[in-house]
């Protein structure tokens, strides 16, 4: 089996568990995500597969072979730190062949892959200079080149973008994922913002209290969550929850929903993205995936409309763009569309 | 921004600690300079004047020897302190908390012997009698029990185990903030446990290593009991010839001038290091 693969992997810091039993597997050549709010143990999770941590319980397989208990220096993954860790003594080109220099590679194979490495971060002619002289920017991809060096066989990145400024992160993002497509390496980012995860990611793990949610490319986890917490923590969402009354439909407060995959029974949650929420004015129209209900506040953004509308005693966030926007104003009667393919059924968290 | 003192109050705040400095160390300090240059009373005391005698007698062979001596067994003390409190530090900074507090107080109590009790405390460990020795007889490295002191070895032992908890608290706060990420980083890239602390520990913190080695080296430069109690005569510091000279030969101008040379070479070091660490700074 090609790639790595977590069996039920446990950490447990004295009392307190960071990540649950966790059984995982990361095809090889993919770039995943570790995606979640702070605390979770996605980063825990990264430091186990760098060998920093020592797993609790469970195995760890690297193509197969067990690497649970290989310390951190005979493994040859490049990883990359939150605060970038460049040794402050060393010039940009020594500490890029640093990893090479303590195995013994010549100067000259050293000089020939700083230039290399430095080509490939696009940072030419830096060899040189002392890392205190870099920006933020440049610090980044010399973290990159070095973590880069060996070759590795994983690259792991602990939040690395987190220290640059909204812009330069969001072209780092993409130049990262191009340097992944370019190398077919196995690429594993810890981030706590899922606009990074969205934009970088083969594959997302959604991560909370030590626990994994969901597994699932971004496009599947935006439109397809597998419960609440995926649902709220990935965009932003309406959830609503209702009791089964018969063949694909739901009762909710004040009306009926449709939606597919429903059990035969018993009480769920709906999630239902704002953007696919259609409202319209007047409430005359009460067929099953129409609910009625009333304007409070109306927020134009200019690209984007927010309508904050009260259905049954619940709050409702709808989103229209300007062309579609309804005839309406706060405190009007409108009839709220939920289409049945908009209606996503959350299974328990 | 800086606002520039104008009047005279304003440089009220500053007008204590001046005075203290002023009464504790710049008249002491004067009062010895100026000693140093009179002239000794065979049979008296002394009586101002100004003459290069005292320091004239200072520049034999024999005084150059002991002022060499000294300096020399400093630089040693200070170079085994580290090269002991460094490693060590670097462990007990990476300890849990509450092992760090144990061992802290431990050094802080051992700080707080007086240079006598430790003199008389190691010379009891090394004598034939009751010391070391007979440990090792048992253990059977030796034949029989014998004296380790006194001798160069026994000297260095007690001053290093006088200025190691001093090293150790010097070397503690650098260490503590020392980036653990970055010995972290070092064992990804592949190198082991030993290789990380040598070749990024060691040289992340060198600033912090020399102004410790010259800040131990002028502490042990100080040290005049140690020596006496645990070395031959041979091994005896310009301090002990100090005390000597200002107390039992009455001789305080010819005292006074070896003393004010050992501050200036002790000022000289300090200077260097200061030196030294802004150029490190600036880079």
């Amino acid at each position: 089996m090609s790639g790595l693969v977590f069996e039920s992997i446990v950490k447990k810091f004295g009392e307190f568990t960071a990540v649950h039993e966790t059984s995982l597997t990361i095809p090889q050549g993919k770039f995943v995500c570790l995606l979640g709010p702070s605390g979770c143990g996605k980063t825990t999770l990264l430091r186990m597969i760098a060998g920093l941590e020592a797993a609790t319980a469970g195995r760890i397989l690297l193509d197969g072979d067990d690497v649970t208990r290989i310390p951190t220096h005979k493994r040859d993954f490049g990883m990359v730190f939150q605060n970038l860790a460049l040794f402050p003594h060393l010039t940009v080109g020594e500490n890029i062949v640093y990893p090479l220099r303590i195995r013994g590679v010549s100067k000259a194979d050293c000089l020939a892959a700083v230039k290399r490495l430095l080509d490939l971060v696009q940072l030419p002619d830096m060899a040189g200079r002392p890392v205190s002289k870099l920006s933020g920017g440049q610090k980044q991809r010399v973290a990159i080149a070095r973590a880069l060096a060996l070759e590795p066989k994983l690259f792991l990145l602990d939040e690395p973008l987190s220290a640059l400024d909204a812009k330069l992160r969001e072209s780092m993002q993409i130049e990262l994922k191009q340097l992944q497509q370019k190398l077919g390496i196995t690429t594993i980012v810890v981030t706590h913002d899922q606009r990074e995860a969205m934009t970088m990611a083969d594959l997302v793990v959604v991560m909370s209290q030590g626990k994994v949610h969901q597994v699932a490319p971004p496009v599947e986890i935006y439109r397809k969550p597998k419960d609440a917490f995926v649902a709220d923590f990935i965009g932003s969402t309406n959830l609503i929850s209702g009791r089964i009354s018969g063949s694909g439909k739901l009762a909710v407060a004040g009306g009926t929903l449709l939606a597919d995959d429903l059990p035969a029974t018993g009480d769920v949650t709906v999630s239902v993205r704002p953007e696919n929420i259609r409202v319209t004015a007047g409430s005359g129209d009460n067929t099953p995936g129409c609910l009625a209900g009333e304007v409070s506040y109306i927020r134009d953004l200019g690209a984007s409309i927010e309508m904050y509308l009260s259905v049954a005693g619940q709050q409702i966030t709808a989103i229209t763009t300007p062309s579609d926007r309804p005839d309406i104003a706060a405190g009007d009667a409108v009839s709220v569309h939920f289409p049945k393919d908009a209606c996503v059924v959350l299974g328990d968290a | 921004m800086k606002i520039k003192p104008r009047t005279f109050s304003d440089y009220a705040s500053i007008g204590f600690p001046a005075g203290m400095l002023m009464v504790f160390f710049v008249i002491p300090f004067g009062i010895m300079i100026a000693v140093s240059f009179f002239q000794r009373v065979q049979g008296a005391f002394y009586e101002p004047a100004f003459v290069f005698d005292n320091y004239a007698r200072f520049l034999t062979s024999f005084f150059g020897g002991i002022l060499g001596f000294s300096i020399g067994l400093a630089a040693l003390v200070a170079v085994v302190s580290v090269l002991l409190a460094f490693p060590f530090t670097y462990i007990l900074t990476r300890m849990a908390r509450r092992t760090q507090v144990v061992w802290l107080v431990f050094l802080l109590s051992v700080l707080s012997l007086s240079e006598v009790l430790i003199g008389f405390g190691w010379s009891t460990l090394l004598s034939r009698t009751a010391g070391i020795s007979n440990l090792l007889v048992a253990v059977g490295i030796l034949d029989k029990p014998m004296s380790l002191s006194p001798s160069f070895g026994a000297v260095m032992t007690g001053m290093v185990y006088q200025t190691f908890p001093y090293t150790v608290l010097v070397l503690f706060p650098a260490l503590s903030r020392l980036d653990p990420s970055l010995v972290e980083v070092a064992r990804t890239l592949g190198s082991g446990p030993v290789r990380s602390f040598l070749n990024v520990v060691v040289p992340a913190l060198r600033n912090s290593i020399v102004s410790t080695l010259i800040m131990v080296f002028v502490f042990a430069l100080g040290c005049y009991l140690l020596p006496q109690l645990l070395g031959k005569p041979s091994h005896w510091t310009l301090s002990v010839l100090i005390t000597d000279q200002a107390i039992y030969q009455s001789n305080m101008p010819f005292a006074a001038a070896m003393a004010v040379f050992l501050v200036l070479v002790s000022l000289s070091l300090v200077a260097i290091s200061l030196l030294y660490g802004k150029k490190e700074n600036a880079a």
